[in-house]
């Protein structure tokens, strides 16, 4: 006989056996995490920044790119992966994602995104990454091998961080110690049909929220005052106490963390210009910008790169033009704006490459198209020396593919996350092999 | 002042005569001649250096060479593709409300009755090739209201001018957790289960069922009164009749499988269409068996539980099952790029040109009982047709111009930025609408994007 306890533990083992089993029912990560030698050979090599190699071979080994070109020798026991026909991509980096904090939509228990709070700059999203998230292999096969992932919810949402699609762990997976502080500029306008507040309770209400904003950063820069002059002479100057939303904007007031600063309306647009140069903001990465194409000058003027998307959606207004949004990341790139594409997607993060395609379908050439999403967005995140393009001594993060990735109808054969040769498996590609020509069909008892 | 006046009564005279009737005017019907384009009739293979001349709203010919007579337009589609009009088995556009929640069956409301001739949403389908749409009603209700088909005749502002003449009437049909929230966890009453959802549909068949009974005890004179008129089960004694078409919602198999034993029981199998059907692919062969067509979502999954046990195969493997299956939108978004929804079922299976192409033009239509008019290029039919830049299924590919029974509804080479139709003149100030401030955590797609919605009930529903 087992004890009351003793069943009661069974419970609680079998109910975690059984919530295990609904995330994990498919091997999401690489069997053997196989990190080569590899060498790609006779492919098209699409460096992004070094032009188009034809009847290129490309090593991986220790998880980097090591050589490629026309003339590379082969290390002795790598496995030759034959690419007659197809070429080798950087991995694609979605610039704005939920990947790793929700995993089913309607279920809040499974969303870590949102903490309560107005300024949560203390919250980091990497806390919260499930690695083994249903949705990421879902995503990576379309060829992408990284993400942003942020927090969302309030005036300061608090660290996005910038992650790879494969790792057993948010610290395996976080990619050159990127997070950006994310904080949504308010509204200063009305925000739609629905919105009945009065013209002045508006401009009082985005005034307010301006001023509690400059409240906390000018907090935040005397606790780094304080904070300084303890570290510069400990025994005559105390320590600030510890407030942790100050404590944690540290970084963005020293100008050593990103400022991530999502605002779409032109309105709010040029409202955030004006308060950046107020602020005297040194590193901001504007995300969102669905209007931007409205104040694409002022934009270009203040210099500050973009993460632009999503690209197929909806205008904002009625009176809009039908293909604005598809033009917009386009119309920003034209006036000078640095730009990467975000989808701002979760479960849909693999149509980032037909987000990219729907804007070089308007306007955009391929080549920028593709670089916004690949290399543009490493520069903008500082890691241009580990991603964004098929470089030697960069992380082997690349895909190869049989046809232009964009095209709905090419194949991507081989994905490599930071060396490692990641398996085209998913969950849903696990149930198209099941149930394609399913066995029994109709039959209620098997057929002997 | 006479004259005025005189106006005024010949108004009203005009007014009533023909404004307070659905009496609808033959709508506008176009000429054209479509030259030399790459022509994907979908039924009948693709056609190079191929002419569609159209004559009053109709395909009178496809061939080489043919010649326009005197004053017809001549569109020269060189280097360009033609694909039959898109369209959307599924879509809340050119709708006032979508929803009437109030109870689990409502089978006295229908969405045609609130046909909004202003919504932009129509023009910007148009601009996506889309040239048909079923308005459905939403999924609160076990038993929904009646759906309308539409022509996305844009211009007209008389709501009439949009209904598909002779399209079969549908009703909406909704299984699993919309029902059960709304109704069981919102109201405490059922359905707050699957079970409770199987109950109340054959209750109010059954209830149909002796409703047309006792009118029948009541006309051979057994009855001496009959019974009290309800639309609602006047509506419902239709559906047993056949004469509407039921489209219901659902998610899981199981569900699906309940409702396909109801609907047979009641012998209905001949006029009945799965929508959504996350799970569909799990049951193919006994959905096969029956002969019941299916229209899902292309790629969108894990919005809610019953939406995460999906693959972006659906399509795929429905279709190598010998069914007939569409791809819908069920969004203002989607709807403008159906073509590239259906160009993904090419990533997620293997379907040919044609039988991607299917999925938003012939298989829809054959769902919504239209196919002898639309969604194929064949000689007698409507002429509504898309013409794109490039291969409708390549991601490059940008929609042209958009003909709606030969009528130009949409030509990207003389597009206006402001398409409203209705402007006011004062205080014309758009605000901006920010899809992903909508950001419900039960939404889905962009950060939980759904329709450019009408009112604040309709934002929280999900598909």
């Amino acid at each position: 006989m087992h004890s009351a306890k003793q069943l009661t533990l069974m419970s609680i083992f079998l109910s975690f056996l059984l919530a295990i089993g609904l995330w994990s029912a498919a091997p999401q990560q690489a069997d053997a995490s196989d990190r080569g030698p590899f060498a790609i050979t006779n492919a098209q090599l699409v460096t992004v920044s070094n032009g188009v190699v034809e009847g290129g071979t490309l090593v991986i080994e220790d998880g980097r790119i090591t050589a490629l070109g026309t003339e590379v020798d082969i290390p002795a026991g790598a496995t030759v992966i034959d690419a007659e026909g197809k070429s080798v991509y950087p991995g694609m980096i979605d610039s704005g994602t939920r990947l790793g904090v929700t995993e089913v939509g309607s279920i809040s228990l499974t969303q870590d995104f949102n903490e309560v709070g107005t300024f949560n700059p203390q919250m980091d999203i990497l806390t919260a990454i499930h690695s083994n998230s249903r949705l990421i292999p879902v995503n990576r096969m379309a060829g992408i091998t990284t993400v942003i992932t942020e927090p969302s919810g309030g005036r300061i949402s608090g660290k996005a961080a910038l992650i790879n699609l494969h790792g057993y762990t948010p610290s395996q997976m976080h990619v050159g110690d990127v997070r950006l502080m994310t904080l949504n500029f308010p509204s200063t306008g009305r925000q739609g049909f629905w919105d009945s507040r009065s013209d002045e309770e508006i401009e009082r209400e985005a005034r307010e929220a301006i001023e509690e904003m400059d409240k906390l950063w000018d907090r935040a820069l005397q606790y780094a005052e304080i904070d300084s002059a303890h570290a510069a002479n400990p025994d005559a100057n105390e320590a600030p106490s510890y407030i942790p939303k100050l404590e944690a904007m540290l970084p963005v007031v020293r100008h050593e963390m990103p400022v991530m600063i999502r605002v779409n309306r032109a309105g709010d647009i040029r409202k955030a210009l004006e308060w950046i140069d107020e602020r005297g903001l040194e590193h901001v990465i504007f995300s969102g910008l669905s209007e931007g194409w409205r104040v694409a000058e002022e934009l270009a003027e203040a210099g500050f790169p973009a993460l632009v998307g999503p690209v197929v959606s909806m205008p904002t207004r009625q009176s809009d033009r039908y293909d604005r949004a598809y033009e917009n990341a386009g119309l920003l790139h034209d006036a000078g704006v640095k730009i990467a594409l975000r989808t701002g997607e979760a479960a849909n993060v693999r149509n980032l490459p037909f987000e990219a395609g729907f804007a070089a379908a308007y306007g955009m050439s391929k080549d920028d198209a593709l670089r916004a999403v690949t290399l543009a967005p490493a520069e903008i995140f500082g890691v241009a020396d580990e991603l964004g393009s098929l470089e030697e001594g960069k992380q082997a993060s690349l895909f190869i593919a049989d046809g232009d990735p964009f095209e709905p109808a090419t194949e991507i054969t081989h994905l490599f996350i930071n060396g490692h040769h990641v398996p085209m498996e998913s969950e849903q590609t696990r149930l198209y092999d099941e149930f394609l020509d399913r066995s029994p069909g109709v039959e209620l008892h098997p057929v002997d | 002042m006479f004259r005025r006046h005189h106006l005024y009564t010949w108004a009203v005279a005009l007014v009533l005569l023909f404004g307070l009737h659905p009496v609808q005017a033959q709508t506008e019907r176009g000429d054209a001649l479509i030259q030399n384009a790459t022509v994907h009739t979908v039924t009948n293979g693709t056609l190079e250096n191929t002419d569609i001349l159209v004559r009053d709203g109709r395909i009178e010919s496809i061939g080489e060479n043919l010649s326009a007579p005197g004053g017809v337009r001549v569109i020269d589609a060189s280097g360009k593709h033609v694909m039959p009009g898109i369209i959307d088995a599924h879509s809340h556009i050119a709708i006032s409300n979508v929803n009437e929640a109030t109870r689990p069956v409502t089978a006295d409301v229908g969405v045609g009755d609130v046909l909004n001739p202003y919504d932009i949403g129509i023009y910007r389908a148009l601009a996506g090739g889309t040239t048909t749409a079923h308005v459905m009603h939403g999924s609160a209700n076990a038993i929904g209201g009646r759906n309308q088909t539409i022509k996305l005749r844009y211009g007209n502002l008389n709501p009439e001018d949009y209904r598909f003449e002779g399209a079969p009437p549908t009703i909406k049909f909704a299984l699993g957790e919309n029902p059960m929230r709304v109704h069981g966890e919102g109201q405490s009453i059922r359905p707050r289960t699957r079970m409770g959802v199987e109950f109340v549909i054959r209750d109010a068949f059954r209830q149909a069922q002796e409703y047309t009974a006792a009118k029948e005890a009541y006309a051979n004179g057994e009855r001496t009164s009959p019974p009290p008129y309800s639309e609602r089960l006047e509506v419902l004694a239709d559906v047993l009749a056949g004469d509407i078409m039921v489209h219901s919602h659902s998610y899981r198999a199981d569900e699906m499988l309940m409702l396909m034993d109801v609907i047979e029981d009641f012998g209905l199998t001949d006029t009945f269409v799965l929508q959504h059907s996350i799970e569909a692919f799990k049951i193919a062969p006994e959905i096969a068996e029956r002969g019941i067509p299916v229209s899902v979502f292309m790629d969108w999954w894990g919005f809610k539980f019953e939406a995460f046990n999906s693959t972006a195969h659906n399509a795929a493997i429905l279709i190598r099952n010998g069914i007939t299956a569409s791809i819908h939108s069920d969004s203002g978004d989607l709807i403008r790029h159906m073509y590239h929804q259906a160009a993904k079922s090419q990533r997620y299976g293997d379907l040919s040109d044609d039988e991607a192409l299917a999925l938003v033009t012939i298989n829809p239509a054959i769902q919504l009982g239209i196919d002898d008019r639309v969604g194929s290029i064949e000689e007698g039919k409507d002429a509504d047709l898309a013409i794109f830049s490039a291969h409708p299924l390549s991601i490059y590919a940008v929609p042209q111009m958009t003909l709606v029974d030969g009528v130009v509804r949409f030509d990207r080479a003389e597009d206006p930025d402001d398409m409203r139709l209705q402007v006011n003149p004062e205080g014309d100030v758009q605000e901006a609408y920010i899809a992903e401030e909508h950001d419900h955590t039960h939404g889905h797609g962009h950060y939980g994007v759904h329709d450019d919605g009408i009112d604040l009930f309709d934002f929280l529903m999900q598909p």
